[in-house]
């Protein structure tokens, strides 16, 4: 296919809570296998979506955070988690289960100005 | 001008539907082209022909079926969203089809712009 | 690039955020966030603010529907559901502060 857009998926909310988190992931592995240039943001309660040590077996819901792990071997390799959200959660990097591109705030305004289109769930 | 509509929401639950409808309408009032309109996570409730509002109340589900029929409307409903949802071919309204997440990702390269309707 | 908000800032969060990571371009008040949008709310100083950075738009109807149109901040411009189609239109791109 010769037309590739820049898509970015802007994921702000928190995983279990509500199926946003989980059905926006699915629609991020399809994009993948449509080669498109796939960004994934993480902005407010959306980096909880990252956190390392998810146990759900208490809450009898299927834990969906080792796919954040395999975005890799879909060529998903853009993920973003904005500073001060991590921040405001008393979150590091190193509490994150992947690789991350860590930006301020005004950065990811900036990659989000350049995309084609923008997805938010 | 082509857009993608996207809708996130049931409907009469939250006014995403609502909006989305309007803004479909306003744009093809405008003659604009709606590429597509895909119904994703609750959204796939828009879809039930089994829905039944009180008489003196919009009725969502058959307002988008008729919009659809009057202006070749692509009505789409995830297919995943929806069988988690029990919305099925069975009680599919006019107008829509079940089918793959592949119809919003088409959809975001196929328009010209994007919108989501959501919570 | 247009930012379309639809939830009541006097109660979430999706319009500061926007703020904090948008850099210029246009705001779209739509649904709750209309809310957002009128004279003497606690948070009428943060969209006097924006204005300087961002055309502020709000969607009359729904203005109309809650009983608040006779109160818009002076510099916010309203606009029908054609003026939300054009505002798509003229601008590349555009995100749901869901």
């Amino acid at each position: 296919m010769s037309d590739i857009k820049k898509f970015m998926f802007v994921n702000r909310k928190a995983p279990y809570g509500t199926i946003y988190a989980l059905e926006s992931l699915e629609v991020v592995l399809i994009t993948a296998a449509f080669d498109q240039d796939v960004s994934l943001v993480f902005i407010d309660d959306g980096v909880y979506q990252l956190k390392k040590g998810q146990q759900t077996k208490g809450i009898e819901t299927k834990n969906f955070s080792p796919t954040y792990r395999a975005l890799d071997g879909y060529d998903v390799e853009k993920l973003y988690v904005e500073k001060e959200s991590l921040e405001a959660r008393g979150l590091s990097e190193e509490d994150l289960l992947v690789d991350v591109t860590v930006l301020g705030s005004k950065e990811m305004g900036e990659l989000m100005d350049q995309q084609d289109v923008v997805l938010s769930f | 001008m082509k857009f993608g509509i996207v809708i996130n929401e049931g409907p009469y639950q939250h006014q995403a539907s609502d909006t989305a409808y309007l803004f479909c309408k306003a744009a093809l009032e405008k003659g604009h082209e709606i590429f597509r309109v895909f119904f994703y996570h609750d959204g796939v409730n828009n879809a039930s022909r089994l829905t039944e509002p009180p008489q003196d109340d919009r009725n969502i589900v058959a307002r988008w079926s008729k919009l659809a029929e009057e202006h070749k409307l692509d009505l789409v409903v995830c297919v995943a969203a929806a069988l988690r949802r029990g919305i099925k071919d069975e009680n599919l309204a006019p107008g829509f089809r079940i089918s793959g997440l592949g119809q919003l990702v088409e959809a975001g390269i196929q328009a010209d712009r994007m919108v989501t309707f959501g919570d | 690039m247009l930012h379309i908000i639809n939830k009541s800032p006097l109660t979430n969060g999706s319009l500061d955020c926007c703020l904090r990571v948008a850099e210029s371009g246009a705001i779209l008040l739509i649904e709750d966030a209309v809310y957002g949008a009128t004279k003497g709310s606690a948070i009428e100083g943060k969209i006097r603010d924006a204005m300087g950075q961002f055309k502020i738009h709000v969607l009359l109807p729904d203005l109309e529907a809650r009983g608040l149109a006779d109160r818009i901040i002076e510099g916010v411009t309203t606009v029908d559901y054609g003026g939300f189609v054009e505002l798509v239109a003229g601008n590349k791109n555009c995100q749901s502060w869901l």
